[in-house]
């Protein structure tokens, strides 16, 4: 493993910042890029995430966990947010928090579930949903390093309105070179599309990531139970499971 | 206090049980860094070794044969959730701890799967600390830690290893797994030591 010094893990203190939004991207109906400016962001790498921070006029505070989407381009940091119905933050930051309004946010968090640049090592990218965010930032990370890393992405949705990055993920498997993407649908697909409707299951891990012998590392996000049953799966298919890092962002799981 | 957020308003009442910026949950989220292992129980194994090298083992059956408590605690993940008053069964460390001959000051404890954690000696005992195998009433699914785990509820879940399989005393302290990416030594939910210098 590369032993590059990783931002956030050095600083003694993560600091809470004030964050400004600059600018927003709907991706779909239920999901929200959101562009912030962040005075002093120290960087980070893919696969990091930030703790937001909201506080309400009577003082009342609560945090949860976003992952950056994007490398950062200085001072400016990407979010997807994926709306939750009933949530707590997660509408607020999709629907109501407009450009020029402050958030609090701290990071970047996290030295486990990321990708270095420098690597070259094949990786599987697994994501269900809004899993795909930090996924999206590596692959991102890959371009922008002007990497030739073999990466394949598995990418697991409902119907095709719910895909995140649609334009950008089509562009990437044209002009990434060395970038495979599957997309799988669970519950209704584009007309004809080669594999019919249905959850992620073994023949697609098998066929659409590496085969174990090619030891690569696998990164799996998404809902827990997704994460379980992917993250399984690739144990049975013969994956080493200190090659696989997992990040579960559901609220619900087993 | 934070900077106010415009139109933001909370949404769920906090529990005066629930340490700061925790939120209540009915359901019983996971959270790991990998796959969920998968130990046969005749292959489980427990074992504390001292600072000396001396190591004391039990298997499966002679866990079980020990008297078990039926612990009824909080608990807080790093990661925000907390639930209250989760039942379980298991071992009492200061049971396993009897025999045991040490001067340390910490633990380290292992994991299948190669899971590490850290905690200070005095934190796994007092009745503070279970190896615990069953959970509401049922055994310990795989994907919580079962077969068996650690349950020390007055520190956040990371510190409560799953898939536990030994106990390293030792005079110094090291960081286990997460301790050495950024995540707090010790990790207090009253406190919010979620991450280093909290
Ligand atoms: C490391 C990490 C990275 C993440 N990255 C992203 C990301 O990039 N994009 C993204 O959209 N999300 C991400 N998440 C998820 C995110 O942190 C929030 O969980 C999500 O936005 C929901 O928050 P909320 O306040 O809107 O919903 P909540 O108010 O938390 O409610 C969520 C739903 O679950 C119920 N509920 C509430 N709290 C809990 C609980 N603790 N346990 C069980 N049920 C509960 C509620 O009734 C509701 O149905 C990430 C999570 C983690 C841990």
């Amino acid at each position: 493993m590369a032993r590059t010094a990783l931002p956030g893990r050095l600083s003694p203190r993560l600091e809470w910042r004030v964050a400004t939004l600059a600018d927003f991207v709907d991706e779909t109906a239920t999901a929200r890029t959101l562009l912030l400016d962040v005075p002093g962001w120290p960087g980070h790498l893919p696969g990091q995430h930030v703790d937001v921070r909201l506080t309400d006029e009577d003082g009342y505070s609560t945090q949860r966990s976003y992952s950056l989407a994007a490398p950062a381009d200085g001072e400016r940091v990407e979010l997807t947010i994926q709306r939750v119905e009933d949530g707590e933050v997660s509408p607020y930051l999709a629907d109501t928090l407009a450009v020029g309004d402050p958030i609090e946010l701290r990071g970047p968090v996290g030295g486990w579930f990321l990708w270095h640049p420098s690597r070259t090592a094949p990786v599987l990218l697994v994501g269900g949903g809004s899993g795909i965010v930090p996924l999206m930032a590596m692959v991102r990370a890959r371009r922008q390093a002007r990497s030739r890393a073999p990466f394949r992405l598995i990418y697991s949705v409902r119907t095709p309105m719910d895909l995140i990055y649609a334009s950008e993920l089509r562009r990437s498997a044209r002009d990434d070179g060395g970038l495979d993407i599957t997309t799988v649908y669970t519950r209704s697909a584009p007309e004809a599309w080669p594999r019919p409707p249905g959850r992620l299951g073994l023949d697609d891990i098998e066929r659409f990531g590496w085969p174990p012998q090619f030891e690569p590392t696998c990164f799996v996000c998404g809902p827990t139970g997704f994460v379980e049953h992917v993250a399984t799966t690739l144990v049975h298919l013969g994956h080493d499971p200190r090659r696989i890092r997992t990040e579960r962002f559901g609220p619900t799981g087993g | 206090m934070g900077i106010v957020s415009p139109g933001f308003r909370r949404k769920r009442r906090d529990d005066v049980r629930l340490p700061p910026g925790q939120y209540l949950t009915e359901d019983f989220p996971v959270l790991s860094a990998g796959p969920t292992p998968y130990v046969p129980l005749d292959r489980w194994e427990f074992t504390i070794t001292s600072e000396t090298g001396q190591s004391y083992q039990w298997s499966w059956d002679e866990l079980q044969e020990l008297p078990a408590e039926e612990p009824t605690v909080d608990i807080h993940c790093v990661t925000k959730w907390s639930k209250l008053e989760t039942t379980w069964r298991g071992v009492s460390l200061d049971l396993l701890m009897e025999e045991v001959e040490t001067t340390a000051d910490f633990a380290l404890v292992h994991c299948y799967g190669g899971y590490t954690t850290n905690l200070p000696l005095e934190d796994l005992l007092d009745g503070k600390a279970w190896v615990a195998y069953e959970f509401e009433g049922d055994e310990l699914a795989p994907q919580h830690g079962g077969p068996a785990r650690l349950l020390v509820p007055h520190l956040y879940f990371w510190k409560s290893a799953k898939w536990v399989r030994g106990i390293q005393l030792q005079e110094f302290d090291e960081p286990g797994f997460w301790e050495s990416v950024g995540y707090h030594n010790y990790g207090d939910p009253w406190r919010e030591q979620r991450y280093q210098g909290d």
